[in-house]
């Protein structure tokens, strides 16, 4: 039985990184794409601390603190985003982001 | 000679200018309003404004002469600088008028005469429609002439002497609708352009040749062999003074050239006389040059030609232009120029030459013309001949002196003949006058009295002038050679002769027998025999149809004398009346005229062999204006030799005189027309003025119209072949590049341009405006980028 390390933290930053990645290419609801930035936001939450954890110098809470910085700015990303998607509602009577392509040439 | 050094001072007088100025003001009214103010205000508005204008020049030019005549001989130079009008190098050129006694008196003779003419050609030209545009023309030449004289230098003078060919030809051609007239004027100014081309380039060689090497250190010119180098001026250097003061160098100015050469302290003239260019004596090609302007303006072989049919032009203009003042403008250009001419044998020889061999042969053509105008012309011409003969023998003062009794006496005859003209309804063929002595009394005398004073008997003028010249002639030590003096009296004496005959022979023709006039005969007969006037009047017109298409235009150009202002001849309304007296504005000229022909010769010459113990009065008065008199040399056989000779000037006359009243008085004798059967061909020779006017068609016109087909030729085949060869030349470069331009940097441009466009086409392509593509075109950027990384390190 191996003690858990670093590298298994990584990993699981690196599936919820490609599972966020995933969603937000997939995805045609554009609800479910900012879901997947949550999710690609927590992956870089869990490395962050896991890095603190391992590398850095024992004690120092640098990497907890940014985490906690990502989360705030991930419920203000959150609130933009809806109300975004709420807007483009309105203006399309639909959020699926395949036909909201004005921006095109 | 009262000068001491020899130089001539100038004194400024401000007010010069004046003279000229009237008549050109008044032809600029005439010229730009006249034909308004003739319709508006009549004839009377334009005569009034040019008779005005010589009026008050003449005023001018008294005042100037008074004062010269206050003034010490030695101060007798007035100068009025007015502007410079152009300066460049050594040349420098001045608009400014000078007087001095020679210029003076010109200016008096040119005033006083064209003022009288101006008045008599108020009654000649009454009926002109053009009145108008006659006197601009009269004025503008007055005007002319007037700088021509008065011009204190040769540019001024050239100015002069261009605007007098001008006004000329305006003159001359100023009936234009009839072509000969048109033609005379063309000829007359085409002949004085060759004359002009002499009188340019002498100028261009004098001005050249006034430059030279100077010595500082002795203030002299240094004698060069060849006339070679720069025109001085060409580089900076101080201006050359001699030691009396005189500017040396290349000038302009009468006056300064005068003082250079005159001032022996400056070497100039020594420089002059051994100069040479091309192998010839220098002062005799300058001289000669500037005597060949002076054959083209003053009518002598071989640029006489001109002066005959210049009679085409009305007989006012015959008289100012073609007698009194512009032919003479050669006489006064050498007797201006004395003292170049003066210095040069071989040129003074070639004058008197030319002048004696003119006035032989303009004589002896002017025996059998049968129009009255072209026996003065001939006579003048033959009278300028003697003129030259006086400058060129070195009796200076004695040319103009007959200059001055020229300008009275022949201004006379053709003011005579104009109104003998007038008088038989512009008839001028000789033939069809006589007897107008009892119609035409006052033309009648002052035309006897001119030819008195033409033909040289005592105390008349002619008489003084003419004697002086051909005694100056026999005399004369300054020639080539020292029998052409000798010569030149005799062959000159035998022209005067000629003069004698044939101008009493135009007198008896056209006063004395019975009026043969046309209308004259018509009367006539109508009294006596119906029949026989019905065919005299129809070989009349065969006669005369052929013959006189001239005079019939003129009578139709002129519309008749015969108007209210005409009060002497009521009568001759209709063309056929009979010869009738002009009218007052012209006899009262004639009489002007005549009185000073017959005067001015013993006032201004009274030789100083009668007595009176002095030069005559007009050498003295031109001495200042002659420095060369002292120059030339003339011999002095003493008093008896000179009473004999002025007794065979006498003789001369009387003898001319005497055949001429035998053969023509009252149309009479037999013998002219035996004489014309026995010689006919003699007599067509002389009567067709030796086939010159011909033999100059057939060469010099000929020629130019040759030379001109040539250049013509040239012009059309060679040069602008080549211009056409330039042009293909061109327009084959310009095609080739314009391929460059269209294929090579239109190509890169537009490639450059395509590129962009269709790059843009292309990678609009990739804005799809569907947000997960450029997500995909970010994890594609990311991905690379790590493999890149991946690969490199």
């Amino acid at each position: 039985m191996t003690t858990i390390g670093l590298p298994h933290f990584l990993i699981v930053g690196a599936a919820l990184f490609s599972l966020g990645m995933v969603t937000v290419v997939t995805r045609r609801n554009a609800v479910g794409i900012l879901m997947g930035v949550e999710l690609i936001l927590n992956a870089a939450n869990v490395n962050f601390i896991a890095f603190n954890h391992y590398v850095a110098a024992p004690g120092t809470l640098t990497g907890q603190v940014f985490s906690i910085f990502v989360i705030v700015l991930a419920a203000a990303e959150a609130a933009i985003g809806l109300a975004i998607v709420l807007a483009i509602y309105q203006t399309f009577h639909t959020i699926d982001v395949q036909e909201t392509s004005l921006l095109r040439e | 000679m009262e000068q001491t050094d020899n130089i001539a001072r100038a004194i400024d007088v401000g007010w010069l200018w004046l003279i000229p100025l009237f008549p050109l003001a008044g032809a600029a009214v005439n010229g730009l309003f006249g034909k308004r103010l003739q319709e508006r205000l009549g004839k009377r508005a334009n005569h009034a404004i040019a008779v005005g204008a010589m009026l008050l020049s003449c005023v001018v030019a008294e005042v100037a002469f008074w004062k010269m005549i206050a003034a010490a001989p030695g101060d007798r130079f007035f100068e009025n600088h007015l502007w410079t009008m152009w300066r460049s190098g050594a040349l420098k050129v001045d608009l400014s008028f000078g007087l001095d006694p020679l210029g003076m008196l010109m200016t008096m003779i040119v005033t006083h005469v064209a003022t009288l003419i101006h008045v008599y050609s108020t009654g000649y030209m009454a009926d002109e429609p053009a009145y108008w545009r006659f006197f601009f023309w009269m004025n503008l030449f007055a005007f002319s002439m007037l700088l021509l004289v008065m011009g204190s230098n040769f540019v001024v003078m050239f100015f002069g002497w261009e605007g007098v060919g001008l006004c000329s030809w305006g003159l001359i051609a100023f009936w234009y609708e009839d072509l000969e007239k048109a033609k005379a004027g063309m000829k007359a100014f085409v002949v004085n352009r060759f004359g002009d081309f002499g009188f340019v380039i002498g100028l261009f060689i004098l001005f050249w040749s006034l430059s030279g090497i100077w010595s500082p250190e002795t203030n002299r010119y240094i004698p060069e062999r060849g006339l070679a180098g720069q025109v001085m001026g060409a580089s900076a250097e101080p201006a050359r003074v001699s030691r009396s003061g005189t500017v040396l160098g290349p000038t302009m100015e009468f006056r300064e050239l005068r003082n250079q050469i005159s001032d022996a302290t400056t070497g100039m003239a020594e420089r002059l006389r051994e100069l040479t260019f091309w192998g010839f004596p220098l002062l005799a090609v300058i001289c000669i040059l500037f005597f060949v302007g002076a054959t083209g303006k003053s009518a002598q072989i071989p640029l006489y030609v001109w002066l005959p049919d210049a009679m085409e032009g009305p007989t006012p203009v015959s008289a100012l232009i073609h007698a009194a003042t512009m032919v003479t403008a050669g006489v006064y250009m050498v007797a201006r120029l004395n003292f170049l001419f003066a210095l040069s044998a071989p040129a003074m020889t070639v004058v008197a030459c030319v002048g004696v061999l003119t006035a032989i042969f303009a004589a002896s053509i002017g025996f059998f013309q049968y129009d009255i105008k072209k026996v003065l012309a001939y006579s003048t011409v033959s009278q300028l001949g003697f003129m030259f003969i006086g400058v060129g023998v070195g009796a200076y003062w004695a040319g103009v002196f007959h200059l001055m009794t020229h300008a009275f006496f022949k201004a006379c005859l053709f003011l005579g003949s104009g109104s003998v003209i007038l008088a038989c309804h512009h008839e001028q063929d000789m033939r069809k006058m006589g007897g107008l002595k009892q119609y035409t009394p006052i033309t009648r005398w002052t035309y006897l009295a001119a030819c008195w004073a033409i033909a040289g008997f005592p105390w008349a003028s002619g008489f003084y002038s003419k004697d002086e010249i051909l005694w100056k002639a026999w005399t004369a030590e300054g020639l080539s050679a020292p029998w052409l003096g000798h010569a030149i009296y005799v062959v000159g004496a035998i022209a005067a002769l000629g003069t004698s005959f044939y101008m009493f022979r135009s007198y008896y023709m056209t006063f004395t027998g019975t009026y043969r006039g046309a209308a004259g005969h018509e009367d006539k007969e109508r009294l006596e025999d119906p029949h026989a006037m019905a065919a005299h009047v129809h070989a009349d017109e065969a006669v005369h149809a052929p013959s006189h298409a001239a005079a019939a235009a003129d009578v139709h150009q002129v519309p008749h004398q015969h108007d209210a202002s005409h009060g002497a001849a009521p009568d001759a309304h209709a063309h056929g009346g009979v010869p009738h007296e002009s009218p007052r504005s012209m006899t009262y000229v004639l009489v002007a005229l005549a009185f000073a022909a017959v005067v001015a010769g013993a006032i201004f010459g009274w030789p100083a062999a009668w007595g009176g113990g002095s030069e005559p009065l007009l050498e003295r008065f031109l001495a200042p204006s002659i420095p060369a008199a002292e120059l030339v040399k003339f011999a002095e056989p003493g008093r008896a030799t000179e009473y004999l000779f002025q007794f065979f000037g006498l003789a001369i006359a009387a003898l001319g005189w005497f055949a001429a009243r035998v053969l023509y008085l009252d149309a009479k004798s037999t013998v002219p027309a035996r004489l014309k059967e026995l010689l006919p061909r003699a007599w067509g020779v002389v009567y067709n003025k030796y086939y010159v006017d011909e033999i100059y068609q057939a060469t010099v016109v000929r020629g130019s119209l040759l030379l001109s087909a040539i250049a013509y030729w040239i012009d059309q085949n060679l040069i602008d072949g080549f211009v056409n060869f330039m042009g293909w030349l061109g327009r084959s470069l310009a095609y080739v590049d314009a391929a460059i331009d269209k294929y090579l940097v239109d190509g890169a441009v537009n490639g450059l341009a395509d590129l962009t466009i269709n790059s843009g086409r292309a990678l609009r392509r990739v804005q799809t405006g569907h947000i997960q593509s450029y997500l995909y075109g970010a994890l594609g950027g990311a991905i690379a980028f790590v493999i890149i990384q991946y690969v490199i390190r």
